[in-house]
């Protein structure tokens, strides 16, 4: 029972208070890439938050079974960001296969995901913090959530800027930014939840 | 010359661009944190620019993404190893965005670009080239940060009480702020130059 409170704590923390996206800045590509939509941006986030959590448990095995018992540590970034190239191809090819309605919907954000950084962010993270196989699952699936949250909120918010009335030199990317900006700053909000 | 130049200022990867964004917004809350992150990419950009251009003609054109994410992921582990080693300061406040230097989209967008097309020593340059005008960057965002967020140019403020105004910009949501004003500074600039030219 103390580890399922704790594996909630440990994703509540991580959506709301140390969010992947707008505290912890990773994965800021795709989201000031593909936010411009709210529909977009959540296919976008779907399929981050899929390959994130099946990211964190190979990489932990990897780390595990593989790095630490041949004493290749130094090979981490390496073996990882392979990994994850290798994972993002094959879980394009067995959604195509198995998923085809799911596949038409992801396809074309898959090959995005390998240069995402949070994907190779909480691989990492997750050796780092010294996480077990199931903390380091859900730490990955509640990254992907908390990506998820930080890219619909922002794209809501981005459609509605769509039709505002912003000075010249500001529109497009730099609004953006600051929009962002407020939103991080919305999120500080949460910094007094400690667990 | 202009594969040197051009890095800096008129195709800045940073403000122009709009590459490598995580790092830029993330380690950017003092200077000396930007310089070790610039000056750390610039190193890692210039040599996977060199091997990739020495190798342009080798790798397959079916598996070059793949066979660049490799060259560039062995570069990052070793200034992982050499700033851990060197300067372990800087490695723990860098943490965890040293190693993404991998995906930091500039490098591979180089590779891609400029490297695969080009000359050693014209891609050693652009590798440069890029690389300071992205540690340029970082430094000037990181300046305004400590500067207006600690009062400081070198020195950390731990107080962080969310009170002062000023404290928000070493906050996570001061690094969108400074870079959404920079970058409407200069869309005003650029306006303003195009608007004389007529």
């Amino acid at each position: 029972m103390s580890l399922i409170i704790e594996l909630v704590l440990l994703s509540l923390g991580t959506i709301l208070v140390n969010n992947f996206v707008l505290v912890q800045f990773m994965g800021i590509c795709p989201f000031l890439g593909v936010s411009r939509k709210v529909s977009t941006a959540f296919g976008m986030s779907m399929a981050v938050t899929f390959v994130m959590t099946v990211a964190s448990g190979v990489t932990y095995l990897l780390q595990t079974y593989v790095l630490n018992v041949f004493h290749i540590e130094y090979m981490q970034t390496v073996a990882f960001i392979l990994v994850i190239a290798v994972l993002v191809q094959f879980v394009e090819m067995v959604l195509e296969k198995m998923m085809p309605a799911l596949y038409n919907a992801l396809g074309i954000y898959l090959p995005l995901i390998t240069t995402n950084c949070a994907v190779l962010g909480v691989a990492i993270l997750n050796i780092t913090n010294g996480y077990d196989f199931i903390h380091s699952v859900t730490y990955g699936f509640s990254g992907g959530l908390s990506f998820t949250l930080a890219i619909l909120l922002f794209a809501g918010v981005r459609e509605r800027l769509e039709t505002a009335d912003i000075p010249e030199a500001l529109k497009g990317f730099p609004i953006a930014l600051i929009t962002a900006g407020l939103i991080a700053m919305a999120f500080l909000g949460f910094q007094g939840l400690k667990f | 010359m202009k594969e040197f130049t051009k890095g800096l200022i008129k195709e800045n990867p940073t403000f122009v661009q709009l590459l490598g964004m995580c790092p830029t917004l993330a380690v950017t809350t003092s200077v000396i944190n930007a310089l070790g992150m610039g000056l750390s990419a610039t190193a890692v950009l210039i040599a996977s620019n060199v091997v990739i251009s020495l190798l342009r003609k080798f790798i397959p054109n079916k598996i070059r993404i793949a066979s660049y994410i490799v060259v560039i992921a062995g570069f990052v582990s070793v200034i992982e190893m050499l700033l851990s080693a060197f300067l372990p300061e800087i490695s723990k406040a860098l943490g965890v965005f040293i190693p993404l230097i991998v995906v930091n989209c500039i490098i591979l967008a180089r590779a891609e670009a400029f490297a695969s097309k080009n000359t050693v020593g014209a891609s050693a340059l652009d590798g440069l080239g890029m690389g300071l005008g992205f540690t340029m960057a970082l430094t000037l965002i990181g300046a305004i940060r400590e500067l207006l967020g600690a009062g400081s140019l070198l020195g950390i403020n731990v107080l962080g009480s969310g009170f002062m105004p000023a404290t928000i910009l070493i906050l996570p949501p001061g690094a969108f702020l400074v870079l959404g004003i920079i970058l409407g500074v200069i869309n005003l600039i650029k306006a303003k130059k195009g608007g004389d030219s007529k």
